[in-house]
């Protein structure tokens, strides 16, 4: 028996989402499922009843009416008091629900004895979470939308321009905090022609910012700004300092500032004071991204957009409900896998499989038990770090020149100078002076090699050894001065039919090598071609 | 010429062989570098024969010698085939370590040569003889047993003589001994037993070690007797006090314990273990006996059906083994890479170090068979690419592709850098049958989902998938 998807219509003031659109309605029958939607659910985002229908949706007329025959509620917000009173024992509810921040309406959800997955609560390290995250998906829009309320207000082109009437310069946006929603507004607002430069206290960054085509700028202090799980976390005293002069000399050049800095858990912090806002040219605008924690402007009211000290300060909460049909196709797209997440079996029916890491991140309510806050995942994001090290050690080499690996550990060094101290003292007190000439050169001429060889590129080292042998050949040279040496007076002693002999020999034998070892290398070398 | 301008001459030779060895930096610039090596060797062959050491009788000698060995090896270099590089380049270690051995043995039976060493010159001249003779037959008794074994004349399965770890050791401490009494000889004819018995020993030596290691270590082998080869001309540069021959031989001795290195590092395998030999003996019991063998189903797939994945693919990458060596199929390769490149698919070639019998093989293979040097990728440069590549197609190789390598730890073979040919959406194995490699370890690859597998000879296989894409 499949189940029922139920999509009410959304009921918090000014919401204009809706959790599922007509084209993920048709893959949600594919599953297997049955679909109702509320009358109107869509209307806001331009998804009219008749578009549902014809995907396959049955419609209801009224929310008691869906929420009474639905087993599945795909909500985008937080559910009412009165739709919580409209959930029945054993229904299972979709949506964002912030647990953290409304414990009340978990305590009455779990009264209902339901099962609610917060999509909020996603475990974002899971790469497998991703196609999921609704949060990245709606922070994309925040970001995307948050420019376009500033251009919106901003009373010039944000794009450089020469026309017939003058010169008009480009506008200069600042992006405080370069998560997903600062990523997305630097692209936009590169797109539309800005010069663009962003902050993060997280380092790591800043080659985001920049492959975006914005400029990076560093507060002058040294600290790590990870704080795990992808966020940032709170500051010390001193790097804070920096950064509030950093963010004072911003204020003052640029004509924009949007601010997206957010630490989980805690009030929005404070990067722009109202002497900042003062300092700003008339007519600049501010988007304050984090007016619903509080804001990062000390002059953001929530939901409002105000004018203070000549500048717009833009404190909309409800940023991807203003994109109504963006924010809902790429939410009901998350809501869609995290379906068939919960029905592997393709069969309509979802199973709340709480073995299964990202599940169990999000799922808050279990029949009613809370299981919120759920146990670490058992991927810690606490070994990024160590993780980053690891792959230093175990990719020395990279391209030719290789390198010869990590230095060795200070004991095993320490040990190898003391043993060769050894031995030079041992033939330095022992061998006479022709040999030492000798040994220097022997030794000096061993490093030249090694130096030379590690820059062979590895495509060459069949050419490598046939050249080496070839040039190791010079040992015939060994054998020509026995040939015939100018002697003074050993005649008969000496046997010299023998060692003429052996020296032929040897110097037939290694003119095969060098004849044939730099013959067969040209061969070999004029093979490598482009 | 005098003495001092011979030295000169010397010198040049010297700073001209570096430079041909650091040409091999580039394929650009290694055409220039063997030129360089050519005319340091003719340098210094040169300046000695004209030199004072050379008396002028002795030209003649010299000049016939060097004609009949100069004809052999032109020869040999051109009628070689690219397949055959690892063994002529084993043989060659052959020559240069006999050649060491007999010249060894000459400046030892010549009065001249030695008379005006006293003291502890004598001595250290005497060592530098031994030392040189040793290392001299080494390599050479090793060099011809690798050749034997590259050129299949000797079965590729290591021999293990029963305890043959103290046999090397009683071998090397008799070595010792009778160093002793070599150095210690009062007069060349009583120091000359001592000098045969140990050349014995030494010979027999070099069999045993390269008769214990198995067909894929060959690449060590062969790298690591390259190194004997200069260490050996060292030796008999010290012997004869010639910088020349030191720095040679130095040079050359590092290059091979360099490649010797790299070669073990490819494998995850320190260089004493494959030395000491006995790794994958082939034919006796798996060595994954222990740990889970992979289940599931091998997938097959037919040449023409290949075709078809590699006609829809953008990114292809073509991982060679020995397999392709054995197979020829090089040309072939490239006629599918040339047809595949027009057609605007990107294709490239990941090498493993350790493919193919020695340093660079699979390199030296695709340049003849015409395949662009820029499309031949290293390991290192394409393994981050496999995840972006839609046809992953290996061509006789195993163990270089073994994800067990990476996710088992108690395979044989784990940690051993692998190519991961795995993260492509499809890889193609080319195989003659589901034997595994010759590490003995079964390999997981082939039973992944997107792997599907060609079977049949590697040359044939892929003449017909050639086939199906021109037709």
């Amino acid at each position: 028996m499949s189940q029922t998807l139920g999509v009410p219509r959304e009921t918090f003031a000014g919401e204009k989402r809706v959790a599922t659109v007509p084209e993920v309605v048709e893959k949600l029958i594919k599953l297997g499922f049955a679909v109702k939607v509320e009358s109107g659910a869509g209307d806001a985002a331009n998804f009219g009843d008749d578009t549902y229908r014809a995907a396959g949706a049955e419609i209801v007329a009224d929310a008691p009416g869906l929420w009474a025959k639905s087993d599945i509620v795909l909500k985008v917000r937080g559910p009412s008091a009165e739709e919580v009173g409209l959930m029945h024992a054993g229904q299972t509810l979709i949506g964002f629900i912030w647990p953290a921040q409304n414990p009340e309406l978990m305590q009455s959800l779990a009264a209902r004895k339901v099962t609610v997955l917060a999509i909020d609560s996603l475990p974002r390290m899971l790469s497998r979470a991703q196609k999921m995250d609704a949060l990245t998906s709606m922070a994309g829009i925040t970001g995307y939308r948050a420019v376009i309320e500033a251009a919106h207000a901003f009373g010039r082109f944000l794009t450089g321009q020469i026309t017939a009437a003058g010169k008009v310069p480009p506008a200069k946006v600042f992006i405080a905090g370069a998560g997903v929603a600062g990523l997305a507004a630097i692209g936009t607002a590169v797109g539309l022609g800005a010069i663009v430069r962003a902050n993060d206290t997280r380092a790591e960054v800043a080659d985001q910012v920049v492959s975006l085509g914005g400029e990076f700028v560093k507060v002058e202090y040294e600290e790590e700004g990870s704080g795990g799980g992808g966020y940032a976390k709170v500051m010390s005293e001193g790097f804070q300092k920096a950064q509030r002069e950093m963010y004072a000399k911003q204020a003052r050049e640029v004509d924009i500032i949007i601010t997206t800095a957010l630490i989980p858990g805690k009030p929005a912090p404070r990067l722009i004071t109202a002497e900042m806002v003062r300092s700003m040219k008339p007519g600049s605008v501010i988007v304050d991204l984090a007016a619903e924690q509080g804001g990062n402007c000390e002059l953001t009211e929530p939901g409002k957009i105000v004018v203070k000290h000549g500048v717009t300060i833009v404190g909309y909460t409800d940023l991807p409900s203003r994109l109504a049909k963006q924010s809902s196709t790429l939410y009901s797209t998350n809501l869609f896998r995290l379906t068939e997440e919960l029905c592997k079996t393709k069969d309509g029916v979802i199973n709340v499989n709480m073995d299964d890491d990202a599940i169990r991140g999000l799922t808050v309510i279990k029949e009613g038990s809370i299981t919120w806050p759920p146990p670490p995942p058992k991927l810690p994001p606490a070994p990024a770090k160590a993780a980053v090290s690891q792959r230093k050690v175990s990719a020395p080499a990279k391209g030719h020149g290789h390198g010869a690996g990590e230095p060795m550990s200070a004991r095993a060094l320490a040990t190898v100078f003391a043993v060769g101290a050894l031995v030079l003292l041992f033939i330095g007190n022992n061998a006479p002076p022709a040999f030492l000439g000798h040994l220097t050169v022997f030794v000096l001429a061993c490093f030249v090699g090694y130096m030379v060889v590690w820059n062979v590129t590895p495509a060459l080292h069949t050419p490598l050894m046939s050249v080496t042998n070839a040039i190791s050949s010079i040992i015939a040279i060994g054998a020509l001065v026995q040939v015939a040496p100018q002697l003074d007076d050993f005649g008969p002693g000496r046997p010299a039919a023998w060692i003429l002999g052996l020296a032929l020999v040897a110097i037939a034998l290694t003119t095969i090598n060098m004849f044939g070892g730099f013959a067969v290398t040209q061969r070999m070398l004029q093979m490598f071609r482009k | 010429m005098t003495a001092t301008l011979a030295t000169v001459a010397y010198l040049g030779a010297t700073v001209l062989f570096i430079l041909s060895l650091g040409g091999l930096s580039s394929p650009e610039s290694s055409r220039r570098g063997n030129l360089f090596g050519m005319v340091g060797m003719a340098i210094a062959v040169l300046a000695t024969v004209l030199g004072p050491q050379v008396e002028p009788k002795g030209l003649a000698w010299i000049v016939g010698a060097m004609a009949v060995g100069g004809t052999l090896g032109l020869y040999a270099a051109r009628v070689v085939k690219m397949t055959q590089m690892p063994e002529l380049v084993a043989l060659m270690h052959s020559l240069v370590g006999l050649a060491a051995v007999l010249v060894g043995f000459a400046n030892y039976i010549d009065p001249a040569a030695t008379a005006h060493f006293k003291g502890v010159e004598r001595t250290i001249h005497e060592a530098e003889i031994y030392i040189g003779v040793l290392i001299g037959a080494v390599t050479f008794s090793g060099s011809l047993i690798a050749f034997g074994k590259l050129s299949a004349k000797i079965g590729g399965k290591p021999m293990l003589l029963p305890g043959r770890h103290w046999l090397n050791l009683a071998g090397l401490l008799l070595v010792i001994w009778l160093g002793t009494r070599f150095v210690g000889a009062a007069s060349i004819e009583s120091g000359m037993l001592p000098l045969a018995l140990m050349s014995v020993i030494a010979l027999l030596f070099g069999i045993h070690m390269v008769m214990a290691i198995g067909g894929a270590d060959m690449p060590v082998v062969v790298s690591m007797l390259n190194s004997y080869s200069g260490w050996a001309a060292a030796a008999t540069g010290f012997m004869l006090s010639n910088d020349l021959l030191i720095v040679t031989g130095a040079l050359v001795g590092s290059s091979g314990a360099i490649l010797s290195y790299i070669m073990c590092r490819a494998m995850n395998r320190n260089f004493v273990s494959v030395i000491a030999g006995g790794f994958g003996t082939g034919g006796g019991t798996p060595a994954a006996s222990g740990t889970a063998a992979p289940a599931g189903e091998v997938i097959a797939i037919s040449a023409p059906d290949t075709a078809g994945l590699l006609r829809e693919a953008k990114n292809v990458i073509i991982v060679p083994g020995y397999g392709m060596a054995v197979a020829q199929a090089q040309h072939t390769v490239f006629e599918i890479t040339k047809l595949l490149r027009e057609k605007r698919v990107n294709v490239r070639f990941g090498i493993h170090p350790v493919a193919g019998r020695m340093p660079g093989h699979m390199n030296v293979l695709l340049a003849e068979a015409k395949v662009p040097y820029d499309i031949v990728m290293e390991m290192d440069e394409i393994n981050a690419d496999f995840p972006d590549t839609d046809v992953a197609m290996v061509i006789g190789a195993n163990d270089i592709v073994n994800p067990a390598a990476q996710e088992d730890p108690a395979s044989p073979i784990a940690g051993m850098p692998v190519l991961e040919v795995w993260k492509a959406k499809t890889s193609v194995v080319m195989k003659r049958s589901m034997a595994s490699g010759y590490a003995g370890v079964d390999n997981p690859l082939f039973y992944k989902d997107n792997n599907r597998m060609l079977f049949g000879d590697a040359k044939k296989m892929l003449d017909e998938v050639l086939a199906a894409l021109k037709a």
